[in-house]
């Protein structure tokens, strides 16, 4: 059974593209969620927002790719303003219900048969990422090498002897920009999260009334974290979409938000790195079972009456699953986060 | 870190310097918080009263606050049905009842945290029954709540900070420029000591709220609704729940703050402690006025003993 291969797998995986992807989409949550209390269930709402209004503003209408940027953007803007007026005056569980409806309403029309010329139905979309990889600076067929750094034909190499990291020409340029994204948005959330306006935010989170009663008006700091959190979402979709070329509606299931909420729970919420650290963790974690289930399997390790191939998918979401429920059972404050601060009673 | 250490260090250049006063006063004041110029609002509160008839709606020479016709209703239940009631500038209020009065209901809707269903109050000139309970506050009317609402996830002076009114900081994007508020924080930080250090919360201050004990929950949150530096400040049940040794300091924190000009209305249940301290009285029974008066008028008033009394009387006579 090849280990080598399966934790150089799981490595590279752990700060490649799609970790980034729930890294940002966590982020935006970790503001509404972690720091707010807003329980929004359709993160992967506004993720969709930002990949289909990229893909559609440059498939269907021929706009240029930044146009579907901002469009993307804009978009994420509009759904929380509609999320939020009707009920960010109520408690928390109505923004809850309303989002997780959302969510779905939104893929359901993403996939419907009647506008699938224009968003592409269930097969979705593809063909709007190529303005985005011209961008790309790493030349597609440098080979170089310098000390265990090597670049073999645009494809980068990093060999730490016992593992190494592999990333194709087209990944380098999505982790650039991803990482990037990352730490821009980190900064900006550091930045938020200690002024007074952050304070006012974890002090709805606490209790709002008491807010409302120091003068705070509380709806627009309620909306301001939604739409902010949002478009972090948004971007994260973007991420999405262009690290794999294509948008399709199934990808954007409630499934989708859990894993971003598994990711802030994991890292640690209310703390600046929770989803990044989080991030990483999970889909290190992810990859290494899959992966090596897969090897171990194929190698006949575990004999194949006891479990095929097919059955190691859901298997894997079990393990995790499991191993949530030991998370929050014996760590709830995370990787990061401030077990005390937890334990506190919350009236 | 680098947060944690420059706070520190304000701490330490600050607090010897509002110590010193502070302790001052301590020396030199009795405990009943009644400093020279202290007993002057006492003495002012009690002179502006002295010709207001005890009878429910009385006009005052100067009030803060004027309701009219304030009327909720839940479904076919009328809450509360206020005709008139005045609120002296500079006085102590009770507001006092039997349970279900429609005390706090009243109180919810002067402070925004309710709507009514009819009625108009003005407060401090400006018409107030449209207003939402934010803007009531910044108008300068803060309330407490019955059950405390301490930040509990947040250390004890987050808490006062947070109470700190028109902060620049507290715009979103003026938030990512720490340049733009952080003279006004130290400020606001400086006065958040100096209320502390007054309620005697100073070596808490980097606790979490929810760390505190009740009573010491109940100071914080007058502390807080310091901060925003009001003009009236309704306290709802400020002695519910507290035990008699920090009742007496509390009495004396509220006392304080009329000789601080401020006015104050209270919802209480403790006549022991309206007499202590109001220098009017509001008497509510099934959500309506019933009368008014100092302190003795009331206790002297047949009406009051029947609503409210009454029971208690009897009980004590046995």
């Amino acid at each position: 059974m090849d280990w080598q291969f399966v934790f150089s797998q799981a490595l590279t995986q752990a700060i490649g593209p799609t970790m980034l992807v729930y890294a940002l989409g966590a982020i935006g949550l970790n503001l509404q969620f972690g720091y707010t209390g807003l329980l929004n269930f359709g993160q992967a709402a506004f993720a969709a927002m930002g990949a289909y209004g990229l893909a559609m503003a440059v498939v269907a209408f021929d706009l240029p790719f930044w146009w579907g940027i901002a469009i993307g953007l804009a978009a994420a803007v509009v759904m929380a303003l509609l999320l939020g007026i009707p009920t960010l005056r109520l408690r928390a569980d109505y923004l809850a219900i309303v989002t997780i409806a959302a969510a779905e309403i939104v893929r359901r029309l993403a996939r419907a048969t009647v506008w699938s010329d224009t968003t592409g139905g269930s097969d979705g979309m593809r063909g709007f990422s190529e303005p985005f990889f011209e961008m790309n600076p790493w030349p597609p067929d440098a080979t170089w090498e310098f000390l265990f750094v090597s670049m073999d034909s645009g494809r980068l190499v990093i060999d730490f002897g016992i593992f190494s990291l592999q990333y194709s020409n087209r990944d380098l340029w999505v982790m650039t920009v991803g990482w990037a994204l990352v730490l821009f948005f980190l900064g900006i959330m550091a930045l938020l999260v200690h002024s007074p306006w952050g304070r006012v935010l974890k002090g709805i989170r606490e209790d709002e009334e008491a807010v409302r009663s120091l003068g705070k008006n509380v709806f627009a700091y309620k909306m301001q974290a939604l739409v902010f959190g949002g478009i972090i979402g948004a971007v994260a979709g973007f991420i999405f979409a262009l690290s794999r070329a294509n948008v399709q509606p199934d990808t954007f299931t409630t499934d989708f938000t859990f894993y971003f909420y598994v990711v802030l729970i994991l890292g640690g919420a209310a703390r600046i790195f929770g989803p990044v650290l989080g991030a990483a963790l999970f889909w290190f974690l992810y990859n290494l079972l899959s992966q090596g289930l897969i090897q171990a399997v194929r190698a006949e390790v575990i004999p194949q009456g006891m479990l095929s191939t097919t059955q190691i998918g859901p298997l894997v979401f079990f393990l995790l699953g499991l191993g949530m429920v030991l998370l929050l059972i014996y760590r709830p404050q995370g990787l990061i986060g401030n077990r005390k601060e937890l334990m506190l009673d919350v009236r | 870190m680098s947060d944690k250490e420059r706070s520190d260090n304000e701490r330490s250049d600050t607090a010897p310097t509002e110590k010193a006063p502070a302790e001052q006063a301590a020396e030199t004041a009795p405990p009943a918080g009644g400093t020279p110029a202290g007993k002057a609002g006492i003495t002012a509160a009690k002179a502006a009263l002295k010709d207001v008839p005890p009878e429910p709606g009385a006009s005052k020479p100067d009030p803060i606050l004027t309701a009219s016709g304030v009327r909720r209703a839940f479904g076919g239940l009328v809450a509360v049905d206020v005709d008139h009631l005045e609120v002296q500038r500079g006085t102590i209020t009770a507001l006092i009842g039997p349970n279900g009065a429609g005390k706090t209901t009243f109180f919810n809707l002067l402070t925004g945290f309710d709507r009514p269903s009819q009625g108009t109050w003005e407060f401090d000139g400006h018409r107030a029954n449209r207003m939402r309970s934010y803007q009531v506050a910044r108008a300068g009317m803060v309330r407490t709540f019955q059950l405390t609402k301490a930040l509990t996830r947040m250390s004890v002076m987050d808490n006062m900070l947070i109470g700190a009114h028109s902060q620049i900081g507290e715009r979103m994007w003026a938030g990512l420029f720490p340049r733009l508020w952080k003279r006004q924080e130290a400020a606001n930080r400086e006065r958040a000591l100096s209320l502390l250090e007054r309620f005697k919360l100073i070596d808490k201050r980097d606790d979490y709220a929810g760390e505190l004990s009740g009573g010491q929950r109940k100071l914080l949150e007058m502390a807080r609704a310091l901060m925003l530096e009001p003009k009236m400040i309704m306290l709802d049940e400020p002695m519910a729940g507290v035990n008699p040794a920090l009742k007496q300091s509390l009495l004396e924190h509220i006392k304080d703050l009329r000789e601080d000009g401020m006015t104050v209305l209270f919802v209480e249940h403790d006549m022991d402690m309206v007499h202590e301290i109001a220098d009017w009285v509001a008497v509510m029974a099934a959500g309506q006025l019933i009368t008014e008066g100092t302190p003795d008028q009331i206790s002297a008033d047949q009406r009051v003993i029947d609503a409210y009394l009454g029971a208690h009387h009897d009980a004590a006579q046995h």
